[in-house]
């Protein structure tokens, strides 16, 4: 019973870390965001708020809290109340199944646990791509409850785009199911141990980089940042799903797109670049400080999120939108077809050369 | 412990199922279906079917019923009053699927899970003879402590694989059917 008592509390523990971490992180990118943003379109960026416009963050989260909260006239009040909510909680409990570190175990007062991977089941991924599709529910009830013609209209666009997209990650990841032959996490990461080609963007017997463009384009438009930001454009529709929502409501929606951009990042790094393992077995703590080896495995983790996370920036900062009717062919003919050839091939190499 | 969740996730399988049909806002209907469909896939994580639990929640929670509610927001239907004209054939299912689960109640013979099923599969309408399928690529996963997916892999490509590949079929001849009734402009010019 104890013992049972202390895995819970660990696990609650480890779950407050995370939420933690991540809404920091959120809080970090809504800055670093207008920053990196900022310097590619030569500006400062945010200077007022603090020194160098660091505490603008700080400055946006109280305005959010202490700002009125309207629900407008003629809206469903339950599913309009319901569909942040939809929309933020898919968002967190994903990260319930990364492998942010070494699969070690730690004794802790005689119970054994794992203080990297919050739960690790044998269908992560699955569980993942889950509780994301879930995610769109929330757009589209926000969309269609605000009794808005353009928050509709953005419900809608987010419904086919979701739909669409959703797809090509599925498949996209088959792939590298494929070579590593475990649906979980943990087994996937730890498929990759060693140099950098073992990571499945680089593998043999069939190197995953198809499967990683076409994942990367799609979860870009899965996430509805530029440039597949359809459901919220602001110069066809004000802001799309969420224009009627202010406030805290507002927040979540905005919550919900930045901590699933960190799961798609943190997806991506766990299933093409390795996770937690450093691209040569020399830059991680060996030999006389391998008991540290937890600390530059997280360390490379984060990096590889945070590049990741810049990829995001610099695409919005770059690219232009697309019109919807182009989204969709690019979804349906160009992405789907490489998503599906890469199966097949990724297919017959693992069945002429299994790896060891 | 098991007989708990079993109850619960059954008592809210029925409660919503009736929810489906009896409200009379369409996107309430949907909202009650998705809290159906989680349900049903907590039944199967109760089953050790961790696989058909995801798969259940990403075709049908992320896709089947996201389409629904794309549809009926198009439509935009404030009330549909429709809904309760076909009470007489309703009466006449209901009656018949209730007579079926009295007769396995009485016979005593069956295992407790299949009837709370049966009454949920009513609501399901195109849903059930999929779920019966994975009803029965549920049962030898069970005996299986560990590798869940890779069980159902392979039965489903040994012991059912006639079955799969039929199923296959008649998928592919509904994509086909659905584009020549989208591009019928195109067939009717040339």
């Amino acid at each position: 019973m104890v013992e049972v008592g202390i895995k819970m509390a660990f696990s609650l523990a480890q779950i407050a870390v995370v939420m933690g971490i991540v809404l920091l992180t959120v809080m970090f990118l809504t800055l670093a965001e207008r920053k990196v943003i900022g310097w590619m379109q030569d500006r400062m960026g945010p200077m007022e708020v603090g020194p160098y416009g660091i505490l603008q963050p700080i400055a946006d989260g109280l305005k959010l809290f202490f700002k009125e909260d309207i629900i407008p006239a003629g809206a469903n009040k339950f599913i309009f109340s319901l569909a942040p909510i939809l929309a933020l909680v898919p968002a967190l409990i994903g990260f319930a199944v990364i492998p942010f570190g070494p699969n070690m175990t730690v004794e802790l007062f005689g119970v054994q646990v794992k203080p990297f991977v919050i739960s690790d089941i044998n269908i992560g991924i699955l569980y993942i791509l889950a509780f994301t599709s879930i995610g769109a529910y929330g757009i589209i009830l926000g969309g269609w409850s605000s009794n808005s013609k353009y928050s509709l209209l953005g419900g809608l666009r987010a419904a086919a785009q979701v739909i669409s997209y959703e797809l090509n990650v599925g498949l996209a990841i088959v792939g590298v199911l494929l070579l590593a032959g475990s649906l979980s996490l943990v087994k996937i990461t730890d498929a990759q141990t060693g140099w950098f080609w073992n990571w499945f963007i680089f593998a043999p017997p069939f190197p995953q980089i198809f499967a990683f463009v076409v994942y990367i384009i799609s979860s870009v438009a899965e996430t509805n940042r530029l440039p597949f930001d359809l459901p919220e454009a602001e110069s066809e529709l004000v802001a799309g799903f969420f224009t009627e929502y202010s406030g805290m409501r507002f927040a979540f929606f905005f919550l919900a797109e930045y901590a699933n951009m960190i799961l798609v990042s943190c997806i991506a790094t766990s299933l093409f670049l390795g996770g937690w393992n450093a691209p040569a077995p020399f830059l991680q703590f060996h030999g006389s400080l391998a008991h540290l080896a937890w600390l530059s495995g997280t360390i490379w983790f984060a990096a590889k999120v945070y590049f990741f996370l810049f990829l995001f920036f610099w695409l919005r900062a770059t690219l232009p939108r697309l019109r919807y009717d182009q989204l969709m062919r690019f979804g349906w003919k160009v992405m789907l077809p490489i998503a599906l050839g890469n199966i097949l091939i990724t297919s017959i190499a693992a069945y002429l050369f299994p790896r060891g | 412990m098991a007989h708990l969740f079993f109850f619960y996730f059954a008592g809210v399988i029925v409660l919503t199922s009736i929810l489906v049909v009896a409200l009379r806002n369409p996107i309430y209907s949907a909202l009650s279906l998705l809290i159906m469909f989680f349900h049903v896939a907590g039944l199967y994580v109760t089953l050790h079917a961790e696989f058909l639990a995801a798969v259940q929640i990403i075709v049908y929670a992320g896709a089947i019923l996201v389409l629904y509610l794309f549809v009926v927001m198009l439509l935009n239907l404030k009330r549909e009053e429709r809904y309760h004209a076909q009470f007489p054939i309703g009466a006449l299912l209901g009656l018949t699927i209730v007579t079926e689960v009295l007769l396995l109640a009485f016979h005593g013979s069956s295992p407790p899970e299949p009837a709370p099923s049966g009454t949920s599969t009513p609501a399901t309408n195109g849903v059930t003879e999929v779920a019966g399928v994975t009803d029965a690529v549920a049962g030898p996963a069970l005996s299986a402590v560990e590798g869940n997916t890779e069980t159902i892999g392979e039965s489903l490509y040994t012991t059912y694989l006639f079955p799969f590949e039929v199923a296959s079929l008649i998928l592919l001849v509904a994509m086909i059917g659905s584009i020549v009734l989208a591009k019928k402009d195109i067939f009717e010019q040339q």
